[in-house]
């Protein structure tokens, strides 16, 4: 424990005080330690729950779930609730499982998401780098997009996408889901290029560069990190959608989260959880991996989202 | 000097890059916000009709028992959510920044829910909180066999099955935003406070969370927009049920315009909606946009 509190004090980023360093290597700086300890696993095992219960009944067949434990270990794990949640449970009238909801899904995210990044990035650049008089007031009137309640836009929105013919379709729901996410990519790229010095675009400038070549040349080889947190913003966010989706979508074009709804929402005779829970897992899984392998990312978005900078 | 045509070009792209993005956005905002508005003041029921009724729409909307209900849910709901989240995310924050070795896992498994669907949230939660299988004859095997945990299916408990899984989402978010706060504070100034011999849990009350008051404030802003929002939550685990127990101003506003055939009282709890929303956020832009200049 002492090996373990002997860091000095320059060396990290956190929280430094020097009196608690002291504590800990007294008796009862032990106590404080295994008490800060005792907290943080209790905390962590209160948000691994539901992902242990998701996981191991997904893995259960009917008759364990039926008289068994919610905590237990699943007695012969295998993947037939997962099988059935994919191609044959009933979500409503249809029997055909998550799959079509699922790829539906993917056909949407897609161009939503590479779409509204585009947008965003090149709005971003000309709200930073070629301001003009009233462009920070057209930032600030595009910034309560990012706030305003979504159930505004449903009713008009449904008639608008009736006339365009595309009510009922994946194209209605990429374009709803582009509008409404350009607010938040147009404020991540304009806070980041903010950032970018002023003198490289003006350098740029007199060697006779224009607007596009320096986009292309310059701001854009250094976006890296910002593209990476959009993109993953706009994937976990339009992924996860269910007001546009449910409102939105026809009989053939819902996505993945109404399926999953309609799926654990059909009243059976047998209600089965396992198959529930595996289709719970399927529709989380995208966005689960891509915070796994890319959580700093995520959580940049997240925080910048919140603190405008 | 006239500029060359080139130059003159080059001052017009950005405008002319950023006009469709804008006007569009404008479109998508304000005037759908106004159409709603106007929806709202119109006898619409099943299809659209623009006979304007004034505010007959409002004042049905406020006499309807169940929107009474979906309003003060929105107040437990939202006061608990807002509460709670922020008291474990701040709680957490503080644990997390007392240089703890596993800190990177310990914030990863915090805050993984905020990558899942609400509706994840709602089906997971659902199956946990089931009275049949779930957490209850969990702890009835336990040798409990008194322990009852009925919230889900009892009319006035269900809104707290809201709160539970909600807080469960959001408080590794509270969580992130507090830490990123914590690391932002100056250690000379808490060299100083050691110096005078302040103790540890006092340099927090009185210097650490004071200086924290702007990441308060975002907080709550993003929690009290996010439980004006509350949506997918409610229909995945209630469907606002039992009957209409657990409305929220979101899911009471789907069904009228969607299930009813209310279009204009939709459009009125909409619209009252915004305005909630218009109330507490206008404020805080304007103050964010105005100090950075």
């Amino acid at each position: 424990m002492s090996a373990e509190t002997r860091v000095t004090p320059a060396s990290a980023g956190s929280r430094w005080i020097p009196a608690f360093a002291g504590m800990t290597a007294s008796g009862r700086g032990a106590w404080h330690r295994l008490a800060l300890w005792s907290v943080l696993l209790l905390f962590a095992f209160f948000f691994l729950t539901p992902m242990y219960v998701m996981l191991t009944s997904s893995l259960k067949d009917m008759a364990q779930i039926r008289e068994g434990n919610l905590l237990s270990l699943p007695a012969s794990p295998g993947f037939d609730a997962w099988a059935k949640a994919w191609s044959s449970a009933c979500t409503g009238i249809d029997c055909g499982g998550l799959k079509p909801f699922f790829l539906n899904s993917v056909m949407m995210v897609v161009p939503a998401v590479l779409v509204s990044t585009a947008l965003g990035a090149v709005n971003g650049y000309v709200l930073s780098k070629w301001r003009f008089k009233g462009s920070e007031l057209m930032f600030a009137l595009m910034l309560f997009g990012m706030f305003m309640p979504l159930q505004v836009v449903l009713l008009p929105m449904s008639q608008v996408l009736g006339w365009f013919g595309i009510a009922s379709s994946i194209w209605g729901l990429v374009l709803v889901h582009i509008l409404a996410g350009l607010p938040s990519t147009t404020l991540f790229f304009r806070n980041y290029y903010v950032g970018l010095p002023d003198e490289l675009i003006k350098a740029a400038m007199l060697d006779g560069a224009g607007f596009w070549r320096i986009f292309w040349r310059i701001v854009l080889p250094l976006s890296g990190p910002i593209l990476v947190v959009t993109l993953i913003w706009q994937f976990t966010n339009i992924w996860n959608d269910f007001l546009f989706g449910v409102v939105f979508s026809g009989g053939d074009s819902k996505p993945v989260t109404v399926g999953l709804n309609n799926l654990a929402n059909t009243s059976s005779a047998v209600k089965e959880y396992n198959v529930d829970m595996a289709a719970a897992m399927i529709a989380a899984l995208p966005t689960l991996f891509i915070y796994i392998i890319a959580g700093n990312y995520f959580v940049r978005g997240l925080t910048a989202g919140a603190v405008k900078g | 000097m006239t500029p060359s045509p080139a130059a003159r070009l080059s001052q017009w792209m950005p405008k002319l890059v950023i006009a469709p993005s804008f006007l569009l956005a404008m479109a998508f905002i304000y005037g759908l916000m106004a159409w709603n508005g106007y929806l709202s003041l119109s006898a619409s029921r099943l299809l659209p009709n623009y006979e304007f009724v004034g505010l007959e729409q409002y004042t049905t909307l406020f006499e309807s028992d169940r929107w009474w209900v979906a309003l003060t849910n929105l107040g437990i709901f939202g006061g608990l959510f807002i509460f709670f989240g922020m008291a474990i995310g701040l709680l957490l924050a503080i644990l997390l920044d007392q240089k703890i070795r596993a800190e990177g896992v310990l914030r990863t498994v915090y805050l993984y829910p905020m990558a899942l669907s609400f509706i994840v949230t709602g089906t997971a939660w659902k199956w946990i909180l089931n009275p049949g299988l779930g957490l209850q004859k969990v702890v009835q095997g336990w040798g409990f066999t008194g322990f009852e945990f009925d919230w889900l299916i009892t009319p006035e408990r269900a809104i707290y099955t809201v709160v539970i899984a909600g807080v469960w989402q959001s408080a590794g978010f509270v969580m992130a935003l507090f830490l990123a706060g914590l690391r932002g504070i100056d250690d000379s100034i808490l060299k100083a406070a050691q110096i005078d011999g302040a103790s540890l849990p006092r340099i927090y009350w009185r210097i650490i969370i004071p200086s924290l008051r702007p990441v308060f404030f975002s907080t709550l802003m993003v929690l009290s927009h996010l439980a004006i929002k509350s949506f997918d939550l409610v229909m995945a685990l209630t469907a606002g049920g039992p009957g209409y127990a657990t409305d929220l101003p979101a899911t009471f506003m789907y069904t009228m315009a969607f299930s009813r055939g209310q279009i204009g009282l939709g459009a009125a709890s909409a619209t009252i909606m915004l305005a909630t929303v218009a109330a507490i956020i206008v404020p805080y832009l304007y103050s964010e946009l105005r100090s950075k200049r």
